[in-house]
C-alpha cells in the first residue's frame, strides 16, 4: 500500500466529523442550500468534500461502490485504509460515488422497501461545477423554491415518483456540497 | 407569592451525597469488599454477569457494591459501562464438551458416562436457617477427589445416535448481534436465544412456569443440566490459528422435549436449549422451557397463542433495563401532558354538565 | 471523563445515528430503525433524545434542555450537566442563545429560527402503538398508508364524548404521507410542529427508532371536517407575566383549592418579566 493511502484522513475526528456531519444534515435538511466541508485530503479522483462525506458516514458496515474512474487503486486503499468499508456493486451498496455519466443507470440502485424505505442508497455525485442555478427544487426543507447546477432533471422527477422509496443524492464539488432528498421536487 | 421551583441542580447533587451515605451504611460496621461480595455473594455476582452480558466478576462485584444490593440497577451500570468498551474480535464458539465440570446431572437417564455430579447446590439442602451463619462463617473443607480426565459427552449425543432426537445440524451463518443491531422480526432461533440469555431471570422464570403449567406446554425433561469453565479461543489472523483468551463458568441445559412426527417421519424428541454465564441454573432452565415454546412454527405445531409461543411479546418484554427505564420513567414529572387532559376533561364535563341543565330546562 | 469519547458515544455509533438521521430527513415521519446504544442514564429518561444530541453536537453549540418547558426541572438538569461534562459545550436557557436544543413534551413558545435544531425525547414513537401492539403489523400498516384504524379511533371518540379525546401526543400526517407521532407535546404544540424554520429531530432509545422533520415541513393534526383541530390551553393569563397566548402549567397553591396559571416554558416567562410584563400575581 502506498504511503498516500495512509495520510489524508481527519487529524481529530470526533469534532471534525461533528462539523461535517452538520453540514451535510443542513444540506439534506435544506435542499439546495450549498455548504463547505473541509478536513480530508483524499488521492484524485476524489474531491475533499466526497472524501469528507465517506470518512464522516462510511465504515465496516456500510458498503460503498466506487463508480467508473473512481474505481482505482489509490481510492480504494485510501478508502479501505481509513474506513474499512467494504467495496460492492451498485445492487448493495448504501453509499456510491461517482461522476453522474459514471453512476448511471439509477434502476441498479436499492431504493428500500415499502416497510424499509431506509434502506436504499445514498449516491456521492462528483460535478464539475455545483451552484444555486439552473434547476427549480421545491418541497420540504425549501421555505418557497431553491436552486440547484443538477446533471439532469428527469431522474430525479422519476426518483420523486417512487417516495417513500428512493434515492438520496449528495452533490460534491472541490469542497462544496448540497443534497437532494428523494422527496425534492425538481423542475 | 408564587416562585417556580429552582434548584434542580442543587437537590440532584444533595440527593447523590445522601445516596452514597446511605449505601456505605453505618461506618461503625466494617465496608464490604469488591472481593467478599465477588466469592461470598457469588450468585449474584453471576446473575449480573449474565443479564449485563459481560464475563468479569470484578466488575460485576463492583456494580453490586455501588447499587446498593439491587441487581437490576447493578446489570445496568454493568451494560453501560459494556457499551463503552472497545471490540477486538470474536471468539470462535465454545465447546461445552469440554467443560471442566463443577455439576452435571440428567434427569432422563440414571446414569451415563460422565456421571452424575450434584456439585455445589441448594437441591437437596433442607430450607433452614441456619443461625451458626449469624455467627460464624468458617466451614469445614469439603471432601474433593481428582477430576475425571476427558471430555463430558453430551446426553442429546446419545439420543442423536440413535435418532431418537431433532438433529440439530452445524450452521456457521454468523448470529445476529443484538447489541449493535436494532431487534428486528421475525426474529431467528440464534437472535431469539441471544435475547433469552440476557433476559431478566424472573420474566423468563414466569413465562417457562406458565408453559409448564398448560400454557403452551412441551413436556420438558432436563436432558442434562451442566455447569462449569469452558475455554474461550480466538482466531488471530497473524498467527492463522486460535489461541486461548481466557476461560469462562457456564450453565447449560439441554431439554428433551415432546416427540413428533407424521406418517413420513417416525416420532422423534425435540430440542430447547439454554446456555447462560456463570453459575446460574433457574435461568437456563427457564431458557431452555421458553425456546423450546418459541419454536413451535418451525416444528409445525399449533399456536395456541400462550404468551411463551408469542416471540414479539417475549423478545420486546423480556429485557430488564428497557423494563424498569420505562416503567420508573413514570416518575418523571408529566404535568404538562397532565394539563392537556385536564383541560380536555373540564371540557368534556362541563358540556355534559350543560347538556344537563339543558334537558331539565326543556 | 477523559476517558470517553467527545459526546460520549464512540464514533462508529455516532455514524450509525447520523445515517439515520440523514435517512430520517429524507423521508419526513418515517420512523428509521437505529441500533440504540445502552446509555449511562435509565430508558424512557430521554436515551434517544441524549444520542441525536450526542451525534448532531459540535463543540461550537450552544446547547439547551427542557423538560416540561423548564431548564430548571431535575431531568433536564441532569442531562444538561451530562453535556457539559461530555462535550464540553456552552449551555443556555435562552431559546434563542441555543443551536441545538433538547426537548421534554414541549416546545419552546419563541418561534425557532433557521440554524437551529430542535430535538424531542420519544418514549413511544409509533402512533399506532395503542391501537395494534405489534410492531410488525403497525409496520405493515404505514408501508400500506393502511390508517382507517386511526381515523375509526378518533371518531369512536367523538361519538363517546363529543370531542377528539387525545389531549397530547395528538397523531399528525407528514407531507400527506405517514402519520407520526410528535412526542407527548400538548396539542397546544402541534401548530408549531409544521413549517418550522428549525430541523427538528426525534430519538426513541428504547424503541429504537429515529426520525425527522425537515425545515418547513407540511405537518397537519388529524381531524375531521365536522370536527376540526383545536389547538387547547387553560383559559387565563400567565400570573407571572400575563401572556396569553402561551402554555399553562396549573399550580395549586394551598389547601382550599386555590391554584394559579403560570407558563410552562420558564424561559418565555422569565424573558417576558424582565421586559415589563407583569400578570396578576406578579411582585
Amino acid at each position: 500500500m502506498q504511503s498516500e493511502a495512509l495520510t489524508g484522513g481527519f487529524t481529530d475526528p470526533a469534532v471534525q466529523s461533528a462539523h461535517a456531519f452538520r453540514r451535510m444534515m443542513e444540506a439534506m435538511a435544506r435542499p439546495g442550500t450549498l455548504h463547505e466541508i473541509s478536513g480530508a485530503e483524499p488521492p484524485a479522483p476524489l474531491s475533499r468534500a466526497a472524501a469528507v462525506v465517506l470518512l464522516t458516514l462510511c465504515d465496516t458496515d456500510t458498503p460503498v461502490y466506487l463508480a467508473g474512474a473512481m474505481d482505482c487503486t489509490a481510492v480504494r486503499n485510501w478508502l479501505a485504509f481509513h474506513t474499512g468499508a467494504p467495496l460492492t456493486g451498485p445492487s448493495r451498496c448504501m453509499f456510491a460515488v461517482g461522476t453522474w455519466p459514471d453512476l448511471g443507470p439509477l434502476s441498479a440502485y436499492p431504493i428500500g422497501t415499502s416497510e424499509y424505505p431506509d434502506r436504499s442508497a445514498t449516491l456521492i455525485v462528483e460535478c464539475p461545477e455545483l451552484d444555486a442555478s439552473g434547476a427549480t427544487l421545491t418541497g420540504p426543507g425549501i421555505k418557497d423554491a431553491a436552486a440547484l447546477s443538477l446533471p439532469e432533471i428527469e431522474a430525479f422527477q422519476s426518483n420523486r415518483t417512487l417516495f417513500p422509496l428512493g434515492l438520496d443524492f449528495i452533490f460534491t464539488n472541490g469542497r462544496r456540497l448540497a443534497a437532494l432528498p428523494r422527496t425534492t421536487e425538481v423542475s | 407569592m408564587y416562585v417556580a421551583v429552582k434548584g434542580g441542580e442543587r437537590a440532584i447533587e444533595n440527593a447523590h451525597a445522601w445516596l452514597a451515605e446511605e449505601r456505605r451504611g453505618d461506618t461503625d460496621i466494617a465496608e464490604l469488599s469488591i472481593a467478599q461480595i465477588r466469592e461470598q455473594l457469588s450468585l449474584a455476582v453471576n446473575r449480573v454477569m449474565a443479564e449485563g452480558s459481560l464475563f468479569d466478576p470484578d466488575l460485576a462485584a463492583l456494580a453490586i457494591k455501588q447499587a446498593r444490593g439491587d441487581l437490576i440497577e447493578a446489570i445496568f451500570l454493568i451494560r453501560a459501562y459494556r457499551t463503552t468498551l472497545p471490540r477486538f474480535g470474536t471468539s470462535t464458539p465454545v465447546d461445552t464438551g469440554a467443560m471442566a465440570c463443577d455439576r452435571r446431572i440428567s434427569a432422563t437417564f440414571k446414569d451415563l458416562p460422565g456421571g452424575q455430579v450434584l456439585g455445589p447446590t441448594f437441591d437437596y439442602t433442607h430450607r433452614l436457617l441456619d443461625f451458626k451463619l449469624a455467627a460464624d462463617g468458617e466451614v469445614p473443607e469439603a471432601p474433593a477427589r481428582d477430576a475425571v480426565p476427558g471430555d463430558v459427552p453430551h446426553v442429546t449425543d446419545f439420543l442423536n445416535r440413535e435418532g431418537l432426537i431433532e438433529e440439530a445440524p452445524h450452521d456457521d451463518t454468523p448470529p445476529p448481534d443484538l447489541t449493535r443491531e436494532p431487534l428486528e422480526m421475525p426474529a431467528d432461533r440464534a437472535l431469539r436465544l441471544q435475547a433469552l440469555t440476557r433476559a431478566d431471570e424472573g420474566f423468563t422464570l414466569g413465562l417457562a412456569y406458565s408453559t409448564q403449567r398448560g400454557y403452551a406446554r412441551n413436556h420438558a425433561f432436563v436432558g442434562e443440566l451442566r455447569i462449569g469453565s469452558v475455554p474461550v479461543e480466538m482466531e488471530i489472523p497473524e498467527l492463522g490459528f486460535a489461541i486461548e483468551v481466557g476461560e469462562v463458568v457456564l450453565t447449560e441445559c439441554e431439554t428433551v422435549n415432546q416427540f413428533k412426527g407424521s406418517k413420513t417421519e417416525p416420532p422423534q424428541f425435540t430440542r430447547g436449549y439454554g446456555l447462560v454465564f456463570g453459575q446460574t441454573e433457574r435461568k437456563a432452565i427457564s431458557m431452555a422451557l421458553v425456546d423450546r415454546a418459541l419454536r413451535w412454527e418451525e416444528l409445525g405445531e399449533d399456536n395456541v397463542g400462550a404468551p411463551a409461543q408469542d416471540a414479539e411479546f417475549v423478545l420486546y418484554h423480556a429485557d430488564n433495563i428497557q423494563a424498569t427505564g420505562f416503567l420508573e420513567h413514570i416518575k418523571l414529572p408529566h404535568y404538562v401532558d397532565f394539563q392537556s387532559e385536564l383541560e380536555l376533561v373540564r371540557k368534556l364535563r362541563r358540556e355534559a354538565g350543560a347538556d344537563q341543565v339543558q334537558e331539565a330546562a326543556e | 471523563m477523559s476517558a470517553y469519547n467527545f459526546a460520549y458515544l464512540d464514533e462508529q455509533t455516532k455514524r450509525m445515528i447520523r445515517r439515520a438521521i440523514l435517512k430520517g430527513l429524507a423521508i419526513p415521519g418515517y420512523q428509521v430503525p437505529f441500533a440504540s446504544r445502552e446509555m449511562p442514564m435509565p430508558y424512557g429518561w430521554g436515551t434517544g433524545g441524549v444520542q441525536v444530541s450526542a451525534a448532531v453536537l459540535t463543540p461550537e453549540d450552544t446547547f439547551k434542555v427542557i423538560d416540561q418547558g423548564s431548564d430548571d426541572t431535575t431531568n433536564a438538569v441532569s442531562i444538561r450537566t451530562f453535556f457539559e461534562r461530555t462535550a464540553g459545550v456552552e449551555t443556555t436557557t435562552t431559546t434563542s442563545d441555543a443551536s441545538v436544543i433538547q426537548t421534554r413534551h414541549r416546545i419552546p413558545e419563541e418561534p425557532l429560527q433557521e440554524g437551529q435544531i430542535l430535538v424531542y425525547q420519544v418514549p413511544i414513537p409509533e402512533p399506532l402503538r395503542f391501537l395494534e401492539p405489534r410492531e410488525s403489523e403497525t409496520r405493515k400498516m404505514h408501508s400500506l398508508e393502511e390508517y382507517g384504524l386511526m381515523h375509526v379511533k378518533l371518531y369512536e371518540d367523538i361519538s363517546c364524548h363529543g370531542h377528539i379525546a387525545t389531549a397530547y401526543a395528538y397523531p399528525v400526517k407528514v407531507e400527506g404521507r405517514y402519520v407520526m407521532d410528535p412526542s407527548p407535546i400538548p396539542k397546544f404544540d402541534n401548530p408549531k410542529l409544521g413549517d418550522m424554520a428549525a430541523i427538528q429531530l426525534f430519538g426513541a432509545g428504547r424503541e429504537q427508532r429515529i426520525y425527522a422533520l425537515p425545515p418547513y415541513t407540511e405537518v397537519v393534526s388529524l381531524d375531521f371536517e365536522d370536527h376540526p383541530f383545536e389547538a387547547s390551553k387553560a383559559e387565563h393569563a400567565c400570573s407571572l407575566c400575563g401572556a396569553e397566548d402561551s402554555y399553562l402549567d396549573e399550580v395549586i397553591i394551598d389547601d382550599a383549592g386555590g391554584r394559579m396559571f403560570v407558563c410552562s416554558d420558564s424561559d418565555y416567562c422569565e424573558s417576558r418579566q424582565a421586559a415589563g410584563h407583569k400578570g396578576k400575581d406578579a411582585a
